[in-house]
């Protein structure tokens, strides 16, 4: 039953100079007693004579299969079971992947190869992508705000009480999992279009760098979802709130462009809103040689900070 | 082992769990109990590292909870049946649980094959019943064959079958050198499972003791006395001399007598002196639930009382006198259960004295003061309590009760 204790029995190992301290005489007073202060936890004491207590002590059990520390390839391997085994996953990537290539492969069967001559061949994809974006905040605020709903933090914390290492998992796999299927579905668009429009000028708008910064730009914002998510804990709080972030800097300027004092802001909003950010990626607005750099900056950076504030959360609140 | 000091827990104004201390020891079942509302749950958060607590720590094997290299390795916890993401099925939900310590895969079959839930492995534990969720619960908190184990309410909605494993599993987990702390609300299943009982009201702590001092001190036992149906004024006589001679005497139903505080030879003098003939003297030992009640009705916050369907029934006419009920006598009376004694600082109940671990003071262990030959009532040792011991103070209002 009691294997000599390992290294990894740390816990175990440990506890047993405690024990001769067997019960703290405040167990036994009056549980309400306030001016009672709470003894000084038991420190290492002078032996005392062997107890049933201790007796008890000495046959714990202890597992036979070591124990070992766990480490983030532990919380990746689990968040990878979670995403893949839920059908919101299924359905919000589903959605997506239907608009980005549907819409893409209809836009690309509608123009010609002279159409392409200023754009690059991906722009069927961005007409997807504004629409397909949502699926992906979607699917993001669902990742953590789902285990919110049901109650299924819970027990996630309580199998994994590093809770920094849970939500960067989750961070890293949805990431992977949105980039690759954003990426992926921009390039197919790409690749179908430039093989249905190969005319002699069209091709020349270099393509990769928008299959790239398209699929970081959605990615970024599913994160972005991912951690408002977390902050908030609730998903359809928290999936207004980043429709809030998509939809109101793409349709307030058009308000604030009447008053002269708004002015400035409103111009900042319609550079930097989502749609016409990714609009700047894909060069849909003629040819712009910065291709969305900087919006892509500032979508990094409002990211990091909503992740930083998750995680400060995280820690912080009980669950 | 899992250890408390000075547990305290705040909800902006409302305390929840106040200055909580306790030890759950290995090799034991350990029942947590108290009223709804009494932070039962909250305890059990804090213990697993969910809620932080306002002051005081926790510690399962000396670390605190969130410090522990690998939890589900160590502690194995069933907090809600229903925790779980419903689109998720069993399988999967124990294998990304599995995945998080690095338990391999061939685990997660073996323990749904534990708890029986190999048949529905690939469904959805949205559809799951309760009792399933509650072994779903189980297989989780056995996945990582842990030293330590909580369970909240584990045999909430399970079937005879599920209670008795779920009992036998207790203990069987118990004798392996585990420590056990399993929180319930069904009293009966708790007296056949743990040996050893923490029961809190109100977030504080009032008693941590083995089953059967716990039952004793609470002296709930009682003595049935019945008098001859056809004379009621012997009735009334025996219950003057029982109360004169410091008993307090409450009727039951069917007209039988609830006798605490004296010995069963006492009550058969007085009977006896006061030329009462008697057609049942019997000892009664009281029930963990009995036991129970008596502790923590001073600390149920939430109190059910009789339906009156006054809201159904139509409004009297002006100047009508509603037909007064009678009080029926028996549970739900005024101090059925005895009052708490009353005690100095709002305290309302002390533990008896530190007994534990240790084996009671009494090696005959006769709890029941009934029992045997003349010994006085199952009054608590004065020497720790600074209370007057519960038994002999709380005559008045009881008495009122008998005299109906």
């Amino acid at each position: 039953m009691t294997t000599p204790p390992t290294p990894q029995q740390q816990p175990q190992a440990q506890q047993a100079p405690q024990q001769p301290q067997q019960f703290p005489p405040q167990a036994f007073a009056p549980a309400g007693a306030p001016a009672v202060a709470p003894p000084p936890p038991p420190a290492p004491a002078a032996p005392a004579p062997p107890s049933a207590w201790q007796q008890a002590m000495n046959n714990a059990y202890s597992s036979p299969i070591p124990v070992r520390k766990t480490h983030l390839g532990n919380a990746l391997a689990s968040e990878w079971t979670k995403i893949k085994s839920v059908r919101s996953t299924v359905w919000t990537l589903g959605i997506f992947l239907a608009l980005v290539i549907g819409i893409g492969l209809l836009a690309a069967a509608n123009t010609t190869s002279s159409d392409y001559n200023d754009v690059p061949f991906t722009i069927p994809a961005f007409f997807g992508l504004m629409l397909g974006q949502i699926c992906l905040i979607t699917l993001g605020v669902l990742v953590t705000s789902s285990e919110y709903g049901t109650g299924m933090i819970r027990t996630t914390f309580t199998a994994s009480p590093q809770r920094h290492r849970v939500l960067l998992a989750k961070i890293l796999v949805f990431f992977a999992v949105a980039f690759v299927v954003s990426a992926g579905s921009i390039l197919l668009v790409g690749l179908a279009t430039s093989a249905m429009n190969s005319g002699p000028e069209a091709g020349d708008v270099p393509w990769a760098g928008t299959v790239l910064k398209g699929g970081l730009y959605v990615s970024l914002l599913g994160v972005l979802a991912l951690a408002v998510g977390s902050m908030l804990r609730h998903s359809a709080g928290a999936i207004t709130a980043m429709l809030g972030v998509v939809l109101v800097p793409a349709i307030l300027p058009a308000f604030l462009l009447i008053w002269e004092s708004t002015r400035t802001l409103a111009e900042k909003m319609s550079d930097y809103n989502a749609i016409n950010s990714l609009a700047m990626i894909f060069g849909a607005d003629g040819v712009d040689s910065a291709g969305g750099t900087s919006q892509l900056v500032v979508l990094i950076v409002v990211t990091a900070l909503a992740v930083g504030g998750a995680f400060a959360l995280l820690e912080k609140r009980d669950v | 082992m899992i250890e408390a000091v000075g547990l305290t827990k705040r909800y902006g104004a409302k305390t929840a769990v106040y200055n909580l201390s306790f030890q759950v020891r290995p090799g034991t079942v350990t029942g947590f109990l108290g009223p709804n509302g009494s932070g039962k749950s909250t305890t059990m958060r804090m213990i697993l590292g969910l809620d932080a607590p306002t002051t005081g720590q926790v510690t399962i094997g000396g670390y605190p909870y969130r410090k522990l290299p690998n939890a589900p390795r160590q502690v194995g916890a069933l907090l809600d049946a229903k925790a779980v993401h419903g689109g998720r099925h069993a399988r999967n939900h124990l294998l990304c649980l599995a995945q998080l310590s690095g338990i391999p895969a061939r685990r997660v079959d073996e323990v749904l094959g534990v708890v029986g839930l190999q048949d529905v492995a690939k469904k959805r534990s949205k559809g799951f019943s309760l009792g399933m969720g509650q072994r779903l619960g189980i297989a989780a908190a056995l996945l990582g064959d842990p030293q330590v184990l909580l369970f909240d309410e584990p045999v909430n909605g399970l079937d005879p079958e599920g209670i008795l494993w779920v009992r036998n599993l207790m203990k069987a987990l118990a004798a392996e050198g585990r420590t056990v702390f399993v929180s319930s609300h069904l009293m009966s299943e708790m007296a056949l499972t743990a040996e050893h009982l923490i029961v809190i009201g109100r977030g504080q702590l009032l008693a941590d003791m083995s089953v059967r001092d716990f039952i004793s001190a609470n002296s709930a036992d009682f003595a049935r006395v019945r008098t001859p149906d056809s004379e009621p004024q012997h009735r009334e006589k025996l219950t003057a001399a029982l109360t004169e001679a410091g008993g307090q005497v409450m009727p039951e139903q069917d007209g039988a007598l609830r006798v605490t505080g004296l010995p069963l030879p006492r009550i058969s003098d007085l009977a006896h002196g006061a030329d009462v003939r008697l057609w049942e003297l019997s000892p009664h030992q009281a029930s963990l639930e009995e036991a129970y009640m008596r502790m923590t009705q001073g600390a149920v916050d939430y109190r059910s009382t009789i339906d009156q369907r006054a809201g159904l029934q139509e409004q009297l006419p002006p100047g009508a006198v509603p037909q007064g009920q009678m009080p029926v006598a028996g549970q739900g009376q005024p101090g059925w259960y005895a009052p708490p004694p009353p005690q100095q600082g709002g305290q309302p109940f002390a533990m008896p004295q530190p007994q534990m671990p240790q084996p009671p003071q009494d090696p005959a262990g006769t709890p029941n003061p009934y029992a045997g030959a003349p010994q006085p009532p199952a009054a608590p040792v004065p020497a720790a309590a600074p209370a007057p011991a519960p038994d002999l103070t709380k005559g008045a209002t009881d008495n009122e009760d008998a005299a109906r």
